[in-house]
């Protein structure tokens, strides 16, 4: 693999309204840091969360994309988190199939008053990224237009 | 092109020491579509909105970024501000540079450069984001109630004092449920009659309450703010109006037949009964499957009898149509079927009794007139055994029995046990117990005084084994505290048997698309902050169908369930939320796969003509009720056609997100 000493990793991170965004506003004002290859989107639910839209990041060249949401028994809509669960282990056996290391993909339960537990977790997600390395750019195999 | 204006707050200096605004601002400029970007001390201070304001009037601008605090700060302000200058509120997304950028990072470059990325991502959003409109929809100003236990009649009364209507629906042909059956209540001991019958009564009287008793739900449709229920009042074949309650009829009917329904079955009823001597109302009513008249057309002893010629043996069942606001659950629950713990000998032995029985046996107005006799031969009993969580705590395995606690048999086993002590001193009273389960207020306590003060025999231990000999009943058992194995020959024994959701608890919970657990109970909307709701907007949960509870917590979660309601009634319209799922129908194969992941039933399905490029005609859509939506986003990753989205996290606005910061 090509070092590249200005590589710096894209990491998404989807997180639920409820809990998980909230867990990183808490992690905000409690100022604990975690690398700022972490771009958070903003979504209603985690079962909000389309497969279709990690393999979009991991199209565009994302190194890794995270999911966080309230803990089981904990979402906002009662059962959002267990489809999200199920979808997710079916995509992530698809994407080691496509090629795309395992630990680049992560799900993970974070309530809205565990500010430290979001930093944890985007640290050590955003350390296996960075130890992973660049990701390869997954393609897009849809037939072009014209 | 869309014009978009960007607003970088610098938020004194919580932002602006970490992140060089200008530096935002500058190079979100140069974004396509960005036709203004500046900085700002306090965006959300008064003048950081009118700056906000005279810019989206002088731009014309289609929609607005603002990079500064979490949306869960001050999305609301913004929104606010942009309708204030004409713009629609969903036309603003917010960049949270605050507590995910300057808050947490410390190098400069690096905090800017963050922000950069995630301003654009909100530039990407917004110029996919379309005009939302919330919808409103009316609410019909009457609540209804169904189940005329303690807690729908104390919910009953709550809405109805503050000035709504309320029907309760009452399947039996009285209301006040189990605790009309109670002989005394924990942790006070006073009669359950004492403290319930006015209450009754009260409901009874009260102007705004309807009383539908010996009366069914048959449909419901509609949504929060106008459902739209269809009760059957079954034919009690006696005219209510004209009806004085003498009892007159219940005395000379011929048939005693009847299982007396109140006393547990312990004694017999004829054709024609009142449930019990306070039943609200306070009107007979004939069973039908016991009266002679309709077996054989004879008899009309009942209607001879009548000097208010109230009897009406060709009356008919009447449907009632009628238009609801909010609909509260509370069917309570029923003792499970003891008949399937035959080791405790339930089946052979008369004077195997369940504790609901037991508390008949006690009561003054029931079978034994409160003198406490066995039921085989009516003597009294000198030794009694109880045994607690008779089907409660079973392991998952177990044949039979239920996996919860039933939480209220501690309990009232100490109140059997003290009420038999106190008023048969000669009798010796054995309780065998898993554990004994006090969390209550005064609840200890209570049970202290029946160790200490009354006596009691309290057997950490499970029996194994109930056995009829000649006239006593072998206790066999097991005492883990000396580890000694236990035989007691007692005279009578008690079951606490576990409790259970009404048996018709599920159809109802299916008619409402109301969400319950694996053993039918009713779940919540959330199990800590929302524990009156139902997860389908505008179904309130109240009493034992939600739980197990004792009369003081289904009381207390009555009345809580009573202020959601009234919370809604007092509503004109509900407001909804605009980002709410929405088919595209052009797209929609009517395959049913979004109505299945739904928790609030939101989904229906239409036959709909429809005329697109690639098709025309008639099919099956799926259509969202954007009243009951509460725009969670299930339906739209299930959907295989992509025909469901979700408005204001559309595919499109997330994808965009998605492509601008992997960029
Ligand atoms: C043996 C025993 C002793 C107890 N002792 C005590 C005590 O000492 N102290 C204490 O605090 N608690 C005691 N309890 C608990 C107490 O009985 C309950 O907390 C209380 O009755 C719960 O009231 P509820 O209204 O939720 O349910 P219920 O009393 O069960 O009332 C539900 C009502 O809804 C009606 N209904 C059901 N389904 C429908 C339907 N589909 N349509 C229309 N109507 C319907 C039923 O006919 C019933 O009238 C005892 C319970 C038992 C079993
Ligand atoms: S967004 Fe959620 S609540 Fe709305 S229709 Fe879809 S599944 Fe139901
Ligand atoms: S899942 Fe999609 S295609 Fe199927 S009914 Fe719902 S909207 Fe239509
Ligand atoms: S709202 Fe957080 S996972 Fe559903």
């Amino acid at each position: 693999m090509s070092v590249n000493t200005e590589w710096k990793p894209k990491i998404v991170a989807f997180c639920c309204n409820w809990c998980s965004y909230a867990g990183a506003d808490l992690a905000g004002s409690s100022r604990l840091s975690y690398p700022a290859d972490v771009k958070i989107i903003r979504i209603p639910c985690s079962c909000r969360l389309n497969p279709l839209f990690i393999l979009r990041a991991f199209q565009r060249g994302a190194d890794g994309v995270i999911l966080c949401g309230c803990h089981p028994g904990d979402c906002h809509y009662s059962t959002g988190n267990y489809y999200a669960r199920r979808r997710m282990t079916l995509l992530f056996s698809m994407l080691s199939y496509l090629g795309i290391d395992s630990r680049r993909t992560r799900v993970e339960w974070v309530s809205a008053a565990e500010g430290p537990k979001f930093a944890a977790t985007m640290n050590d997600f955003a350390k296996t990224i960075t130890e992973l390395g660049e990701n390869v750019k997954l393609g897009d195999l849809r037939c072009k237009e014209n | 092109m869309q014009k978009i204006g960007v607003f970088v707050c610098w938020c004194g200096s919580n932002i602006a020491a970490t992140v060089d605004v200008k530096a935002v601002a500058n190079a979100l400029r140069s974004e396509p579509g960005v036709v203004f970007s500046t900085e700002y001390q306090y965006m959300c201070s008064e003048n950081g909105q009118n700056l906000i304001k005279d810019t989206i009037r002088d731009y014309k601008l289609d929609g607005i970024v603002i990079c500064s605090c979490s949306p869960r700060m001050h999305e609301a302000t913004f929104r606010k501000t942009a309708l204030a200058a004409g713009l629609n509120p969903y036309m603003v997304e917010i960049a949270n540079i605050r507590e995910q950028v300057s808050w947490i990072h410390k190098d400069m470059t690096e905090a800017t450069d963050k922000a950069i990325v995630l301003g654009r991502a909100a530039i990407a959003k917004v110029k996919k984001n379309a005009p939302l409109t919330a919808g409103t929809s009316p609410v019909t100003k009457r609540a209804l109630v169904i189940g005329g236990g303690i807690a729908g009649i104390q919910t009953a009364l709550d809405v109805a004092d503050a000035g709504y209507e309320v029907d309760i629906v009452e399947k039996s042909p009285t209301i006040g449920g189990r605790m009309a059956q109670l002989d005394k209540t924990f942790p006070t001991l006073d009669c359950a009659a004492c403290i319930l019958t006015p209450k009754m009564v009260e409901a009874n009287q009260h102007e705004n309450i309807n009383l539908l008793t010996y009366s069914e739900v048959e449909s419901v449709s509609g949504f929060v703010g106008s459902f739209k229920a269809k009760i059957r009042k079954k034919a009690r074949f006696v005219d209510e109006v004209k009806c004085t309650g003498c009892g007159v009829c219940t005395e000379k009917c011929p048939s005693r037949k009847g299982l007396n329904e109140f006393n547990m079955g312990l004694n017999t009823r004829g054709a024609v009964y009142i449930p019990f001597a306070q039943a609200v109302p306070n009107k007979a009513v004939i069973d039908a499957s016991n009266c002679i008249h309709f077996r054989t057309g004879k008899c009309g002893i009942c209607e001879k009898n009548c000097s208010a010629g109230a009897i009406k043996f060709d009356q008919q069942d009447e449907i009632i149509e009628r238009d609801y606001g909010a609909i509260v659950v509370a069917t309570g629950f029923k003792p499970i079927d003891a008949s399937a713990f035959d080791e405790y000998a339930y089946n052979q032995s008369k004077d195997v009794v369940t504790s609901l029985e037991f508390e008949r046996l006690m009561n003054a107005a029931g079978p034994t007139k409160g003198t406490l006799l066995r039921p085989s031969d009516g003597e009294h009993p000198h030794e009694i055994v109880f045994i607690q969580c008779v089907g409660s705590r079973c392991s998952r395995d177990a044949s039979k029995g239920k996996e919860y606690c039933s939480k209220i048999c501690c309990m009232y086993t100490a109140k059997h046990a003290m009420l038999v002590r106190e008023k048969y001193p000669d009798t010796k009273v054995h309780v065998f117990y898993i554990d004994v389960r006090t969390p209550g207020k005064n609840f200890d306590e209570f049970y202290r005084r029946a160790v200490e003060q009354y006596g009691v025999d309290y057997i950490k231990g499970m029996v194994g084994k109930v056995t009829v000999e000649g006239k006593k009943l072998r206790v066999q058992g097991s005492d883990l505290i000396s580890n000694e194995q236990v035989h007691i020959d007692a005279d009578m024994v008690v079951l606490a048997t576990a409790i259970e959701p009404d048996p018709t608890a599920r159809s109802i919970g299916t008619m409402l698309t109301a969400s319950m657990d694996t053993n039918d109970f009713f779940t919540e909307a959330h199990p800590k902050l929302r524990p009156v709701e139902s997860p389908t907007a505008g179904i309130f949960l109240s009493g034992v169908c939600q739980g197990p509870k004792d009369i003081p917590e289904t009381v207390s979660q009555a009345g809580a369930a009573a202020s959601k309601v009234i919370g809604l009634l007092s509503k004109n319209e509900l407001v909804g939320n605009p980002c709410v799922a929405h088919a595209n129908e052009l797209l929609c194969n009517g395959c049913s796969q979004c109505e299945r992941v739904c928790p609030y039933g939101a989904i229906t399905y239409v036959e709909k003509e429809v005329r697109g490029p690639e098709f025309r005609g008639t099919k099956r859509v799926a259509v969202v009720n954007e009243a009951v939506c509460q725009g969670c986003g299930a339906c739209t990753v299930t959907c295989p056609s992509t025909a469901m989205d979700l408005k204001g996290f559309s595919n499109n606005q997330i994808m965009a997100e998605v492509d601008a910061i992997c960029r």
